[in-house]
């Protein structure tokens, strides 16, 4: 089992000027932002683009002014969800009323990802090579037979590797929410 | 959030494709970039000449005093200058 370090431990690591720390923490996130710019608020991908690093800079600016550090997430959340709606109100300055999208759709959306990391989390505890199996087949929609060649496994093996390692994900948040649980 | 099926978590991991790599890899070169940028706006703060090259061809001057004018300096810059 891998040891992940948590969210709160990056960003006291990112705090202390730990050089590897901030490329850990645009790795960890990197997705969660810009799942949010594409799915949660459909930007065009030069928008999403422009989102994503001014989401990044201003984290990097103001990571000292993060009261809680386990409270990263939803700040970062608010953070690109608020740069989102700039964004599109600024793309129809003409017509304003047209900018802001369902808020309840991207409430549903947001708490949809907020669960895809709790499960991304869970995976990376259980690390490689189920996370690259998975990872590769699920996140970048690699077929049997391109993850066979690359991780040299047959490629007929690849779905019953991706059936336990998604049992072992499982388990793995199934631990997390007993752990989380009233003593 | 509890009690997640193998079919949901395959499902959740798949809304989160990885960000495209150039993007990732310039968030992760901010540092580096944030340093270059103190640099140069304290540098256009102390010297009039550098100020007017860098109003009339932003990306030309960053280059011209050394540093990659990368689409992020660039913007940055632009936004900082205006404070100045």
């Amino acid at each position: 089992m891998a040891v992940e370090q948590s969210d709160a431990q990056l960003v006291s690591r990112c705090r202390a000027g730990d050089p590897d720390a901030w490329n850990e923490f645009v790795e960890r996130f990197s997705r969660y932002v810009y799942a949010i710019c594409s799915r949660g608020f459909r930007l065009a991908q030069h928008d999403a683009e422009d989102v994503f690093q001014e989401v990044f800079a201003r984290a990097f600016e103001r990571l000292s002014e993060l009261r809680s550090d386990d409270a990263v997430r939803p700040w970062l959340a608010q953070l690109t969800r608020r740069l989102c709606i700039d964004r599109l109100r600024l793309n129809t300055r003409d017509a304003p009323s047209e900018a802001d999208p369902d808020e309840q759709e991207v409430e549903d959306v947001l708490a949809t990802l907020d669960d895809a990391m709790t499960v991304r989390a869970a995976l990376d505890e259980v690390g490689d090579p189920c996370r690259d199996i998975l990872d590769r087949f699920f996140c970048r929609d690699e077929s049997y037979h391109t993850i066979g060649d690359a991780l040299e496994i047959p490629a007929g093996t690849i779905a019953s590797r991706i059936s336990r390692c998604l049992e072992k994900v499982r388990t793995q948040l199934d631990g997390r929410n007993q752990g989380s649980g009233p003593s | 959030m509890n009690g997640f099926d193998e079919e949901t978590i395959g499902r959740l991991l798949r809304l989160l494709p990885p960000a495209p790599q150039g993007w990732v890899q310039a968030a992760q070169e901010l540092p580096a970039a944030r340093a270059v940028l103190d640099e140069l706006v304290a540098r256009a703060e102390q010297d009039a000449a550098f100020r007017v090259q860098l109003q009339a061809d932003l990306e030309r001057a960053v280059a011209a005093a050394g540093y990659e004018p990368s689409p992020f300096v660039v913007s940055r810059l632009r936004q900082l200058l205006e404070a100045v």
